[in-house]
């Protein structure tokens, strides 16, 4: 990426309540085009919370969030997605009693900006089931696109939230803790998926995760939020050898450095 | 095929029982002479357009309202009082419906913009207010809509009895206005449910059964819910309004009993739990058992009530004056077995789409 080029997502100085308690307190952070950053830190750190505002589910108290550029702190998640932004939730989020299939295609026809066809069959637009029916490969979840939703086991479920955010075809990615929960022969397609995105080299990936392992091998940066405040931020070695790390990790106070 | 929308009834008895309807409400002229009948079957029509309306709201978007009467009787009043202040011509009748519908929309836009954002139980009480508030309005400036007692008004020649379209009888029935004012009401009825099929069965339609799932995860998607909702809304009301009007044009009549009040959101809602939410399919069964019941019960009571002259005590139970009670029992009964309504009963045991 080139140095001084408009990061594809920015936040400043961005902040929220709840009552006294700052979830996320004052976190200024960049992201490039073609990035791959890992946000880690205990749990309660405030990361999904900083995920809720970047895309929108969440107003901040004070700051603001940009994306390519410009301002989008006022507006709400669905302009937000339209505009780009892509999010798998941590905690699972479909809809429930339609088909594996319908829940990927209705994310198709989001993309294609397609719901307010009113008069046309939804079934005969071909291509949106097809394009489902392709992301639904790609994560291996072919075999159940009949199945309703909720009869899925959590894994299944784990993928298809990220099946989901896949067809809306964004260019910042957001995954929150994708592989939790999942079965060691599941969670290597979803780590190759993301790979794959990065390799793509035009993507802006966010990736909160705890294994660090995971966090080693697939980051190009780390930042640490620690009781919602950004801690640390740089290169994986160097980020996971520095003492604050290692001290937010133990739950050690982070002493008035 | 193409017009149609696709969304097969799905189940061997649902298909058989809304094609005996189709059947009878086609031809139920021909088929059940007399007065009562007639006006039993143009009932069901308007009702069956007024209870799939409704289904768009309640079952296909989640969306709790009580002022689907309004809209009914924002059709009623507005063809109704037309053709009483204007002449008995169709421009005067298409112009009230026209103003009607132009009324009702724009106030389900209103209501749905200020309210839909709100929690559902709160979105059902503004909608229960403004139903009474347009009631209460209705009934007080009775010098413009006649009051409790309404208006009965003229309407257009064609659609009058003493207007014959052929001199000799067809079938054994008077081919007159008020045969084609029954095929008026049909007709509409008919093309405006596969509309709406139609309608649910839309990439549209399919984003407000996902709000219904999750509206978080559809708002996540970058669909925003509330314009949907309120676009489902104004459908909607835009149809109740039509069904209002279909109901003053067959009655020759409109007044708050017949539109308004609260017994009939009453009945629409137990049409749509009986039929089945959600499906469309459900609010023809519905509307069907719930008109015939309600006008046929009566009859049925009394004659059992004879037959059973020799035992006091149960005749006293069938006695004609307590067919509401039997009714209410008859729909507890049915909630109680069907919870999933008729249509659901029907259909269950096949895979969920
Ligand atoms: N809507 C809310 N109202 C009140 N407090 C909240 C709300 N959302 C989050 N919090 C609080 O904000 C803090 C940060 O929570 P958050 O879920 O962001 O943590 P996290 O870093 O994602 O943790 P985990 O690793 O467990 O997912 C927690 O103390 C949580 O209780
Ligand atoms: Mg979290």
């Amino acid at each position: 990426m080139a140095a001084g080029a408009v990061p594809v997502l920015e936040t400043r100085g961005l902040t929220i309540r709840f009552g006294g308690h700052a979830a996320v307190d004052d976190v200024s952070c960049a992201f490039h085009r073609g990035s791959l950053t890992a946000i880690v830190g205990p749990n309660g750190a405030g990361k999904t919370t900083y995920f809720n505002l970047v895309s929108g589910q969440l107003r901040p108290t004070a700051g603001r969030v940009l994306l390519d550029g410009e301002d989008v702190t006022a507006l709400g998640p669905a302009l937000r997605a339209r505009r780009g932004m892509g999010r798998a939730f941590q905690l699972t989020n479909l809809f429930p009693n339609l088909s594996v299939r319908e829940n990927v295609r209705l994310a198709v026809q989001a993309r294609a900006g397609g719901g307010a066809d009113i008069l046309s069959r939804w079934d005969s637009r071909r291509a949106w089931i097809a394009t489902a029916d392709r992301i639904l490969e790609e994560v291996a979840l072919a075999p159940v696109a009949g199945s309703p939703a909720a009869t899925l086991p959590h894994g299944d479920q784990r993928k298809l939230e990220v099946a989901v955010m896949m067809a809306l075809e964004p260019h910042v990615f957001m995954f929150d803790e994708p592989t939790a929960g999942m079965s060691a022969e599941e969670v290597p397609v979803v780590l190759d998926l993301i790979r794959r995105l990065k390799a793509s080299g035009d993507k802006t990936i966010l990736l909160v995760e705890h294994k660090m392992d995971v966090v080693r091998s697939l980051a190009d940066r780390i930042v640490v939020l620690h009781q919602g405040r950004l801690v640390a931020d740089g290169p994986p070695a160097e980020v996971i050898a520095s003492p604050v790390v290692q001290e937010a990790y133990l739950g050690v106070p982070v002493g008035a450095t | 095929m193409s017009l149609l929308s696709g969304d097969l009834p799905r189940s061997r008895i649902l298909s058989l029982l809304l094609l005996a309807v189709l059947v009878g409400l086609a031809f139920a002229p021909f088929l059940f002479g007399g007065a009562q009948p007639i006006n039993t079957a143009a009932k069901v029509c308007v009702f069956i357009l007024l209870v799939a309306s409704y289904d768009l709201l309640i079952g296909y978007s989640g969306i709790v309202s009580f002022a689907h009467t309004m809209f009914f009787g924002i059709g009623g009043y507005g063809v109704g009082l037309a053709l009483y202040y204007g002449t008995a011509t169709w421009p005067v009748a298409l112009g009230g419906l026209a103003a009607a519908l132009v009324t009702g929309v724009l106030l389900a836009f209103a209501i749905g913009l200020f309210s839909l954002r709100v929690r559902a139980l709160f979105y059902a009480m503004i909608t229960l207010a403004v139903a009474s508030a347009f009631a209460v309005l209705a009934s007080q400036l009775s010098a413009f809509t006649g009051g409790e007692d309404g208006r009965s008004f003229r309407v257009p020649d064609a659609l009058r009895p003493g207007t014959k379209f052929l001199d000799a009888p067809l079938f054994g029935v008077d081919v007159n206005g008020r045969l084609l004012a029954y095929y008026i009401v049909f007709l509409t009825v008919l093309a405006l449910f596969l509309l709406l099929l139609r309608i649910v069965n839309s990439p549209f339609g399919r984003v407000l059964q996902a709000i219904r799932e999750n509206e978080f995860r559809a708002e996540a998607l970058g669909y925003r819910v509330v314009r949907y909702r309120v676009a489902a809304n104004c459908i909607a009301a835009a149809l109740a309004v039509v069904a209002g009007g279909l109901n003053a044009l067959w009655l020759r009549y409109t007044g708050p009993d017949t539109t308004l009040s609260f017994t009939i959101m009453m009945d629409i809602l137990l049409m749509v739990v009986i039929g089945g939410m959600g499906t469309l399919y459900g609010s023809v069964l519905g509307a069907t058992l719930f008109v015939v019941a309600q006008n046929y019960l009566q009859k049925l009571m009394g004659s059992a009530a004879q037959a059973l002259e020799a035992t006091p005590l149960l005749a006293r139970l069938v006695d004609p004056d307590r067919w509401l009670l039997w009714l209410g029992v008859l729909f507890v009964l049915s909630v109680y077995f069907f919870p999933t309504g008729i249509v659901g009963r029907l259909r269950s045991g096949r895979q969920a789409r």
